[in-house]
């Protein structure tokens, strides 16, 4: 009870500090600034942070850490605006809320699901506030217990949860995810440093794949696409139904399912290692399974927003676990959070071990102003969400040219290389055909995220693990199968037979007509091609490399392995059988008005026009040439569009300090910016 | 000319101009301007803390008091954005680019990545850091300031490569004969001391400032013993103790009472180039190679100015430690000792690093 004798002062000191209303001031100034920089999908907290920086120099401790706090509070709650209403997941924490969110939007009930993720956010935060509170005081030992064979089984339990989004046919499923994890080892071997699927003359892909530039080739650009050609609005029939009040008592009846999700976002978030990835999958996968009916995931539950919405934000305040009691960031923007801190006042707050002994009111004032700025952030969501909603009755035509420019920009942030356009157009195809073959995208996208930490915690848990078997048996089973480790495996095998028992029911895709052999067979050839090629190249590497190979082998022929069974399964069975899902046969995209080569040419002219001239003088060409062409608007109206696009660009990009793309001609003469 | 005499001239010159009064000011203005100063690396890492600390400070001393912004082009281990800025010339000398130990090494030991030569650019600031290796308190007990009682006990250790600023420790274990297993992979130091507090590493090692805030209160705790610092230079360029931790022995001194081991010869050598281009002159900032002099003097008289503030002591040394800030002739100095790497001990860290780790470079 000795901690507690100390916790409670220290909690009345933290509220001392936090309600002045100054600091309150700075608070909601810096929620207000990081909604406004929310808006750019794959940018968010990192960026505003960076913006923060310069003034965190000697400020008043307290008053600083308002601002940040503020601004990176509301990133995961902003985030949601993209995800349900575009389809766009900003980043990993709204991944999921894209499976469900989106389609409500689609059946023109985005307002409902916008305020059903903001009261669960909101939700969210509380609990994990409350929770953080007293856990952080016996966090440490309770952290300390989470080694390698924990943090290895928490990333296969999240990699369980494709059996539950597989789709239709498991094999696909998994096959998908076994590409996403392929596609995730391109790039330079954090072991050993070998090259996987990559050379060092096209450097950009010794880096290997960044997670924005995935999750919007995955997820965004087939819908963006999908939609143009459809030239609808979102909601279809260009009708609002349910507004915000209906998400909110969606929230409230639902609430049990808030608590549980928040409470896995929580414990999670406190894991350092793992951050956001597995989060939101693995609350997703709770959600499924904790429904009766499961009919209708991934084509609109809001049971599917306000899980993975509850623990983005409570994952949030569990991270702060890892950064401020051990120093380690739980994602890039706590990381320039821990910088901006030692800038602060005069520099005597130090994140790390002490933070509980010589500052534990400061400690609870960064725990409580986080769910403070929650709390304002989401309410002015929640005010904003019906009005913002009304994008989804804009007929399509008139959105999609900003899109391909937000995301275009968001991609070219998360490395700043013109290849960053290319791998979106790539991804972006990949994902068009996961999508109309039915192949599953979360699935893919799972794989993708947890790539990295599967290899590495495998790789690292099996070297030490072999150095305590080398020292005795017990010590190395003791080592592995610790009581964690035996829990987590349990509630995987539980997961995982679960899920295969209820994955036909979840279409993500929703229902997709079967068609002929050819185009399904060459789409699985085409993977398989890969897949051999990958297994090749992995196989040229070393054998005294084999932490570097040893992965994608193993996970490779896993894959292919799975395809050629498919590529049996396809040769024998008739046409018209669900593995030859194709979205081109019937449906929205077969009668969609508009093809897709043509759509997408579109998309493929903005990324040419801007490696020659630069992005914003491409920008100006591409939003004229497609309002007038494409959406066939008047002269006076496509300029006007166009300036407000351009003139937000340069706005946000001037403001945030970032470049543009630049092209050949910006090689040849110096141009200002934000012609540079 | 061998490793030790070309270092001692380099550290000697260093010290010496650190100490010249800079030269007068010149007919430079930024007002109005921004100064971006480019970072080849994250938003995340110890660089981006080095470079915001220096930010607002070098924005004031600057004639005209431009902004001072720092942005981030990370990618390929910093090497993509030194490629890049040897690209850049001098425009109106409001580009400034910082390098760390981690753009060095791939420097030194001719990394197929690096399209890069320091000795093309112009260095105006360089700053230093130290570090501090530590045991777990069991073997930690047998440590008596040499390393002869650890060669039977086999040691893991969280590394992010073999060729990065981990070469340092790697060797100097190696060299002492201690049996240590790299477990590679890893993304930051701060992960390598939570590997360590898991119990999962027994050995770890930390630059100084993690050390002071991560590792200091588990030797308190009784957790964690520590066993040697890199050290620092003195000006006649000989490793002396670190003066941010006086009491801990450096590895010259471990080295010289363990048997086997020994503070001469090319194994030694080879370690010290190593040492003195990742720890002692660690950071630089740099403008571009054809930058007008007046310019340069510009930034010299600044970051001269930042230095001699009255509370720079005290509000650096809890942001990026207590080491000294060289500017100006001291910087050039600071950069030859940085990146010149006599040939034997590149070739003998390259052998090294196959032998031991199979790690090939071209």
């Amino acid at each position: 009870m000795e901690v507690f004798a100390t916790a409670v002062p220290a909690l009345s000191d933290a509220w001392g500090l936090i309600l002045q209303p100054i600091v309150l001031g700075y608070l909601v100034l810096g929620v207000v600034m990081g909604l406004a920089v929310g808006v750019f999908p794959g940018l968010g907290g990192i960026a505003g942070l960076s913006l923060l920086l310069p003034f965190m120099f000697g400020m008043d401790p307290i008053l600083g850490l308002a601002l940040m706090i503020g601004m990176v509070a509301v990133v995961p709650t902003s985030d949601t605006f993209a995800s349900v209403l575009m389809g766009i997941p900003g980043s990993s924490a709204s991944q999921a809320t894209v499976l469900d969110g989106f389609p409500m939007a689609k059946k023109g009930e985005a307002a409902r699901a916008l305020s059903a993720a903001f009261a669960s956010s909101l939700f969210g935060g509380l609990v994990g506030a409350t929770f953080l509170t007293m856990f952080i005081l016996v966090a440490r030992p309770i952290v300390l217990a989470f080694g390698l064979p924990e943090m290895l089984m928490i990333t296969i339990l999240g990699l369980s949860m494709v059996a539950i989004l597989a789709g239709r046919i498991p094999l696909k499923g998994v096959a998908a995810a076994g590409l996403g994890l392929m596609v995730g080892t391109i790039g330079e071997a954090d072991a050993g440093g070998s090259l996987r699927m990559a050379t060092y003359d096209i450097p950009y892909l010794t880096d290997g794949l960044k997670l924005v530039i995935v999750g919007l080739g995955i997820f965004a650009v087939p819908e963006i696409v999908s939609l143009l050609r459809q030239d609808r609005s979102i909601a279809k029939g260009a009708s609002l139904g349910a507004g915000w009040l209906d998400g909110v008592k969606d929230w409230a009846a639902n609430i049990w399912l808030s608590v549980r999700c928040s409470i896995i976002g929580v414990v999670v978030g406190v894991i350092p290692g793992l951050g956001g990835s597995v989060v939101d999958w693995i609350a997703y996968g709770h959600s499924v399974q904790s429904t009766k009916d499961k009919s209708n995931f991934g084509k609109g539950e809001v049971r599917g927003v306000i899980g993975p919405e509850s623990s983005n934000n409570a994952k949030e305040g569990g991270g702060l676990v890892p950064t401020l009691l051990f120093g380690i960031p739980g994602s890039g923007s706590m990381a320039i959070f821990i910088g901006a801190v030692a800038l602060l006042g005069s520099g005597d707050i130090e994140v790390g071990p002490s933070m509980l002994k010589d500052n534990l009111d400061i400690t609870y004032s960064i725990v409580w102003l986080l769910a403070l700025a929650n709390v304002v952030g989401t309410i002015l969501c929640i005010a904003a969400s019906g009005g913002i909603a009304k994008l989804t009755t804009i007929r399509f035509t008139y959105l999609a040219p900003f899109l391909f420019m937000l995301i275009s920009f968001a991609a070219f942030q998360s490395g700043q290389n013109f290849e960053d356009l290319l791998a979106l157009f790539v991804i972006g195809l990949i994902g068009i055909f996961l999508r109309r073959f039915d192949w599953s995208r979360p699935a893919f996208l799972i794989g993708f995220v947890l790539s990295n930490p599967v290899e590495k915690f495998t790789n690292q848990a099996f070297q030490i693990a072999s150095f305590r078997f080398r020292k005795s048996f017990g010590e190395g089973m003791e080592y592995v199968f610790s009581p964690i480790v035996i829990v987590l495996i349990v509630v995987t095998v539980v997961s995982v037979i679960l899920g295969i028992r209820q994955a036909k029911m979840i279409m993500a895709e929703g229902e997709v007509k079967s068609g002929s052999k050819r185009a399904p067979l060459i789409f699985l050839l085409v993977i398989m091609a890969y897949l051999i090629v990958a297994l090749v190249n992995a196989n040229m590497i070393p054998d005294y490399n084999m932490t570097d190979k040893i992965i994608p082998l193993v996970i490779g022929s896993v894959s292919l392995f799975c395809c050629v069974i498919l590529l049996i399964q396809m040769m024998r069975r008739p046409e018209g059988d669900a593995i030859f899902a194709d979205k081109e046969i019937a449906g929205e995209d077969a009668s969609a008005p508009h093809g897709l080569w043509s759509t997408l040419a579109w998309f493929a002219s903005l990324i040419a026009a801007t490696w020659v001239v630069g992005f914003i003088l491409a920008l100006i060409g591409f939003l004229i040439a497609f309002l007038r062409i494409r959406a066939g608007s008047s002269w006076q109206m496509t300029l006007i569009l166009t300036a407000c696009g351009i003139g937000f660009m340069c706005l946000m990009a001037g403001a945030l300090n970032r470049d543009f793309p630049p092209g050949l001609l910006q090689d040849m003469v110096n141009l200002p910016w934000p012609l540079k | 000319m061998t490793i030790s005499n070309f270092t001692r001239r380099a550290v000697v010159g260093l010290i010496a101009a650190a100490g010249i009064a800079a030269p007068a000011a010149a007919e430079v203005d930024f007002s109005g301007k921004t100064v971006e100063w480019v970072i080849p690396f994250s938003e995340t890492g110890g660089s981006a803390k080095w470079a915001n600390f220096f930010a607002p400070l070098l924005s004031e001393a600057l004639p005209g008091q431009p902004t001072v912004v720092v942005k981030f082009m990370p990618g390929a281990g910093s090497t993509k954005g030194a490629n890049w800025f040897q690209e850049q010339s001098h425009d109106d000398g409001t580009l400034l680019f910082g390098t760390s130990g981690s753009t060095q090494f791939p420097y030194l030991l001719s990394d197929p990545r690096v399209r890069y030569e320091y000795n093309d650019w112009i260095p105006v600031m360089a700053s230093g850091t130290g570090g501090v290796a530590y045991l777990n308190a069991e073997d930690g007990a047998k440590f008596d300031g040499s390393a002869n009682a650890l060669k039977d006990t086999n040691f893991i250790y969280g590394s992010q490569g073999a060729t990065r600023l981990d070469l340092v420790p790697l060797l100097a274990w190696q060299m002492l004969g201690m049996n240590v297993e790299p477990v590679f992979g890893i993304k930051g130091r701060g992960d390598g001391r939570l590997m360590f507090e898991r119990g999962e590493a027994n050995i770890d090692y930390q630059t100084s400032s993690g050390y002071l805030g991560g590792s200091a209160p588990l030797v308190e705790s009784g957790q964690a013993v520590p066993m040697m610092t890199w050290g620092a230079l003195d000006a006649d360029g000989n490793i002396v103790r670190d003066p941010t931790f006086p009491d801990i022995p450096t590895f010259k001194e471990v080295c010289e009472a363990t048997d086997g081991c020994e503070t001469s010869g090319e194994a030694w050598d080879a370690w010290k180039a190593f040492f003195v281009a990742g720890f002692p002159v660690q950071k630089l900032a740099f403008l571009p190679g054809d930058t007008p002099q007046e310019v340069v003097d510009a930034y010299t008289v600044a970051f001269q100015a930042v230095t001699e503030r009255g509370d720079f002591a005290d509000i650096s040394s809890k942001r990026v430690g207590k080491y000294p800030v060289f500017v100006g002739d001291g910087s050039k100095a600071a950069l030859q000792t940085a990146t010149n790497v006599d040939d034997n001990a590149k070739a003998y860290v390259l052998n090294w690093l196959k032998e031991a780790y199979g790690v090939e470079l071209n």
